[in-house]
This record gives C-alpha cells, sequence and structure tokens, in this order.
C-alpha cells in the first residue's frame, strides 16, 4: 500500500532544498555535483538530502559508480497529491457554498440595517 | 493581498495540513458559519454528503456531534470537543471520527482586514495511524480520477527514461 510511505513523503517534502531538488529533477537526471551547484551547498549537504529522498523512494540512483545520476521517482509524489488534491477538492466545494451562505448573511445584515429603504441590487 | 476564494493547502509537517481562505465578510460572520448548527448545515460536507444531523453546545467545553449523510443514505458520525473558542477570533477543537480510532485537534483562526476574513486552519493528527485512516478515507471517496491526472501529469515531464 502506498499509505505507509505518505509519513515518510511527507518528512521529505517538508524542506525546501529537497524541494528544489525534486523541482530540479523534474526536469531531467543529475549528479550529486550539477545538483550542488544551484543551491551553494557542499556535496556532502546534499548528499545528506538525496539520503532522505532515496529513503522516501522520491528519488533513485543510478549504478553508473562515477555518477549515480539522480531520478525523480513520481510515485510518491503522485499518492501524496492524489490525497492532498482530494482534501483540497472538498474544501474548495465546502467554501464555495459558504461564500453564497456569507453572501446571503450580508444581505440579510443589510435589510436589517435599513428597514425602510430598499434596495434592490444588481 | 486578500484574493478571496483562493483555497490554499500545504503540509507544515508529516502530521499536519494547513488551510487558508479569504472570504469577503466581516469575521464574526465567518465565525458564526463555522459554530452555529443552522449554519453549518448550509455548506459543510464533503462531494454528495449533506450535515443531516448537528447538535452540539458550541462553547469552551461543550462538544458536538455530526451525522454526515451520503448520496446512497450511509451514514458517517463525527464528534468535537471544543478546547478553545474566543469569539470571533479563534476556535480550538478536537476531532474524531466514529469509524476511524484517534482525533485531530484542529485550530481555526479568523483574522478581518478591510471587511474581508482570512481563515487559516490548522489540522493536526494525533499519529500516523489517524492520518493515514483520513488518507485511506479520501481514497475511497474517489480520488481515482485526480490520482490518473496526475500519473499522467507526471508521465509526460520529460524525465522518462529506463530503469537503472
Amino acid at each position: 500500500m502506498p499509505l505507509d510511505h505518505l509519513d515518510a513523503t511527507f518528512a521529505a517534502l517538508a524542506d525546501p532544498t529537497r524541494r528544489a531538488i525534486l523541482a530540479r529533477l523534474a526536469s531531467g537526471d543529475a549528479s550529486v555535483m550539477e545538483l550542488a551547484k544551484p543551491f551553494a551547498m557542499s556535496q556532502p549537504a546534499i548528499s545528506k538530502h538525496l539520503k532522505v529522498l532515496e529513503h522516501a523512494g522520491l528519488i533513485s540512483r543510478g549504478r553508473d559508480a562515477q555518477r549515480r545520476p539522480c531520478r525523480l521517482e513520481p510515485q510518491p509524489l503522485a499518492d501524496a497529491s492524489s490525497w492532498l488534491d482530494h482534501y483540497r477538492e472538498v474544501w474548495e466545494r465546502n467554501f464555495r457554498r459558504l461564500d453564497l451562505l456569507l453572501e446571503e448573511m450580508k444581505s440579510e445584515e443589510r435589510k436589517k440595517a435599513r428597514p425602510t429603504k430598499r434596495r434592490t441590487k444588481r | 493581498m486578500l484574493n478571496t476564494g483562493t483555497l490554499k493547502v500545504t503540509t507544515p509537517s508529516d502530521r499536519e495540513v494547513m488551510m487558508v481562505r479569504v472570504f469577503d465578510a466581516p469575521r464574526a460572520m465567518v465565525f458564526d458559519a463555522f459554530t452555529k448548527c443552522e449554519l453549518l448545515k448550509r455548506w459543510f460536507g464533503p462531494r454528495g454528503w449533506s450535515l443531516a444531523v448537528c447538535e452540539g453546545d458550541f462553547k469552551v467545553g461543550g462538544s458536538w456531534r455530526f451525522v454526515l449523510r451520503g448520496p446512497d443514505g450511509q451514514e458517517m458520525g463525527m464528534r468535537g470537543a471544543i478546547r478553545e473558542m474566543v469569539r470571533p477570533e479563534r476556535l480550538v477543537h478536537a476531532e474524531s471520527f466514529d469509524d476511524y480510532p484517534g482525533e485531530s485537534l484542529v485550530t481555526t483562526t479568523f483574522a478581518e482586514e478591510r471587511g474581508k476574513t482570512t481563515i487559516t486552519v490548522l489540522v493536526r493528527y494525533e499519529s500516523k495511524q489517524v492520518r493515514d485512516a483520513v488518507v485511506a478515507s479520501g481514497m475511497e471517496h474517489g480520488a481515482a480520477e485526480t490520482y490518473d491526472r496526475l500519473a499522467e501529469y507526471l508521465d509526460t515531464s520529460p524525465a522518462t527514461h529506463t530503469r537503472a
């Protein structure tokens, strides 16, 4: 089940550098050296982040002993995003209904505030 | 920037989900919509589900009970215990589902600026099990199509190649 992965996925995603690394890998494989460059970080520091990402199953490393290129593994991200997407979708619908309710409440309040003046707004 | 209608959902940690949303109404009104049954019934409930039963005592130390009714008549019970309630600023409650173990702590803050209200909802799950239960129910309740869309999207990214 993908659910076991979600903890590791969310923990890995909680860090901005790791999110940036994933964003970079979305456009193609890269070696540790290539990844370290734009982040102004040492290779060991980047390697630490890569270990977390690899543990979470978010990336895999190639076998090429020299480069060991990193590659994005889309599945755990898709699992996490599908959950969040669903969450967002449910609440978006709720809140759109709440928008309508609030409009109604506001117009009720206006009516109460000005009982004699009838405002027909449209 | 007070853009109404845009919902932001983030995961500040592996046990938390945070939502931020702006409403074009004063916060006392929004607060009421979150804490009065007759108003909650008008908007609360996942797709196809409605709030069939809402009863309780919305005050510190009080509790509430919801029964959500689904499109096929199935029911889902929820309970809440109010821990903090400062109208119209802040609401903290513990929430649990009848069918799942554990509970989550929900902190909702209401900030008003120029007649618009920004709400921030922070849901903190008690444990991995509770979070996973929510995840599982989310997936059951039709996240499949979203999942497919995402898989498609990721497939079209340039990073496609053979396994190492």
